[in-house]
């Protein structure tokens, strides 16, 4: 699925030196991101306003900035947008509340916006996602009378429709109950292993510890630490980040917990 | 479960189909209706004789019908489906529901255009006189929307920055045509004002015509664009994450709306209502996917202008009303009981 002519090494997500304004404002600072590899969940975390929808966006490119963000090795900011669409998908934080598109409809437009997909072809791809994700019921109801977390979920499957190699989500899980969540989580994990690579922003640290790969918090616009769950979350980090006194525990079956104390002074 | 809820959809899309092709029948039922109504007062055989040509009819009746009533009731359709799809491409590309082409300038600089001609008799300088005031409206109505995306684009191209500068330039035409009708004569400005009331008896074949050309080259892109439109529905990102150039989807969109809703105005005057009503009676009856959602709004706008263009007739035996008067007021009753009834998501 790699594109012509992309060696293995250049193969997955990369960003490199990447600043993004926001009118005159620095939000990102010649931010790199250590190499995202295929099969791997990502997660973006940090403080409000430290720059991770901000980054998610861009590497979307739905946001201008300067530097390098390539995937397989192909610079994203070259690529046509029908091309773009083709790669990468993009879950934004909400859906629109307002439209009275019923949800198939909504998957459809998301799949047949750009591409030549035949309507036999698009109408099974869009009910086969919508199954995927245990949402299928919805899949005649219009928009409007969904909850935020149905929405969610139907924002997810148009992200997913295209089969994109890379998945770009922007807290994903802020709307959905606990049930939700898991499932939710557990599709991300599937996503990856059939081989995307997998990016979601998360605030939850305790979700991030127990599914994610990877974690990248970010900090100020730049990249404050990297790694497994277990290397990234610790007390210094949240104490430096945060600003939270916390404690980071192993409990019952070898998870990791984070408790927070209480706000730094 | 998925292929009852696929062939549930299909149903409803064949539905969706059926109900546009329905409108269609009664929008051409409501141009036979327009056309057999006039002071004249001709039987409806008569009528369709003359128009068919079978049979033996006087020649009064072939004039009556030929070159006054079927101009009026074909520039009726073509009005009422031009101004319905660009107020129907414009709610969608500007994602608000209250935009339509005259409350973003089109009116008032029309009327602009309009007076213009009349107070000051300026026009283009080789149109013949006969159509100064059309030449003049259409225009600044179509000057007006391209200053609209000129500036809006200066600013990024943002909805919300296109529709605050076309109020203002509603505001700023609403002053010109201000100043002109304080300064015109007597004559000029009773001119203006029923100009501007929308009136279907200048109704002519190449007024007819040039209406027909443009809804013809602009309608099939517009058709074309259903599924990024749909898309919007989305919100912007969305529509650009799926790889949609939004920029250039409401560049040309708010161009087609602009020649539609210019020529619309240019022939026949300030109509209001129907670029805004018919969107929504369209959305309530066939939902939001465009390629029902654009076709349903075009047919419902010629239906509200051929029943407007009937009723201005109507109402007031041997009066011909303004037939921008008659929209309002047909329009509203039935865009009130839509809404009141109207079940989102059909």
């Amino acid at each position: 699925m790699s594109g012509a002519g992309a060696n293995t090494a250049a193969l997955g997500l990369s960003v490199r030196d990447v600043a993004i304004n926001y009118g005159r404002r620095r939000i990102v600072d010649g931010l790199s991101l250590p190499d995202l590899r295929p099969g791997e969940l990502t997660v973006l975390a940090g403080p409000n306003a430290a720059g991770k929808s901000t980054l998610l966006r861009a590497v979307a490119q739905l946001t201008p900035y300067r530097g390098a963000i390539t995937l397989d090795g192909r610079d994203l900011a070259q690529l046509p947008g029908r091309e773009r669409a083709q790669l990468v998908g993009f879950m934004p934080q909400t859906l629109p509340a307002g439209s009275s598109l019923i949800v198939l409809q909504s998957i459809l437009a998301a799949l047949r916006a750009t591409g030549e997909t035949p309507a036999a072809q698009a109408d099974a791809a869009a009910m086969a996602v919508l199954e995927r994700l245990g949402i299928a019921e919805l899949a005649l109801r219009p928009l409007n009378q969904l909850s935020g977390g149905q929405r969610q979920m139907v924002s997810l499957a148009q992200a997913i429709v295209r089969d994109p190699r890379l998945l770009l989500l922007d807290e994903p899980t802020s709307a959905l109950d606990l049930a939700r969540q898991v499932r939710l989580l557990a599709e991300l994990r599937r996503l990856a292993a059939e081989g995307r690579v997998v990016v979601a922003v998360l605030h939850d640290l305790a979700l991030a510890a127990q599914w994610a790969d990877r974690i990248v918090v970010l900090h100020g616009g730049s990249v404050h630490s990297h790694g497994p769950p277990a290397e990234v979350l610790t007390p210094a980090m949240l104490a430096q980040v945060y600003r939270v006194e916390a404690r980071v525990e192993r409990c019952s079956r070898d998870r990791l917990v984070v408790l927070i104390d209480h706000e730094m002074a | 479960m998925t292929t009852a809820l696929l062939e549930h959809y299909h149903r409803q899309n064949r539905r969706r189909a059926m109900l546009v092709g329905v409108m269609a029948v009664i929008a051409a039922l409501g141009v036979v209706l327009d056309l057999v109504t006039g002071p004249a007062g001709l039987p409806l055989g008569e009528t369709l004789r003359a128009l068919t040509g079978a049979g033996e009819v006087s020649r009064t009746t072939e004039v009556i019908v030929w070159t006054v009533r079927l101009p009026v009731a074909v520039v009726a359709l073509l009005v009422g489906a031009a101004l319905a799809l660009a107020g129907a491409e414009m709610q969608t590309v500007l994602e608000n529901p209250l935009a339509e082409p005259f409350t973003l300038g089109v009116s008032s600089a029309a009327a602009l255009g309009a007076a213009t001609a009349i107070i000051l008799g300026l026009s283009l300088p080789f149109l013949p006189t006969r159509w100064a005031i059309s030449g003049n409206a259409f225009l600044f109505a179509l000057g007006a929307l391209l200053l609209l995306q000129a500036l809006g684009r200066a600013r990024g191209g943002d909805p919300e920055v296109l529709i605050l500068f076309g109020i203002a330039l509603n505001f700023a035409a609403g002053a010109f045509l201000s100043l002109l009708q304080f300064i015109a004569s007597a004559d000029a400005l009773q001119q203006l004002v029923f100009w501007t009331m929308g009136s279907l008896a200048a109704a002519s074949w190449p007024g007819a015509a040039a209406l027909a050309l443009v809804l013809a080259v602009t309608a099939p892109f517009s058709f074309r664009a259903a599924w990024r439109l749909t898309a919007l529905r989305m919100g912007e990102e969305q529509a650009r994450a799926f790889g949609v150039d939004v920029r250039a989807l409401r560049r040309w969109s708010l161009l087609r709306v602009s020649l539609l809703s210019a020529s619309a105005v240019a022939m026949v005057g300030v109509i209001g209502f129907v670029g805004l009503a018919g969107p929504h009676i369209a959305r309530l009856l066939v939902g939001e996917d465009h390629r029902f959602f654009l076709p349903a709004s075009l047919l419902t706008g010629a239906l509200v202008m051929s029943l407007a263009s009937t009723l201005s007739k109507t109402i007031v035996a041997g009066v011909l009303l303004p037939v921008g008067l008659v929209t309002s007021l047909i329009g509203l009753p039935i865009f009130f009981a839509l809404i009141m009834r109207g079940r989102p998501g059909r």
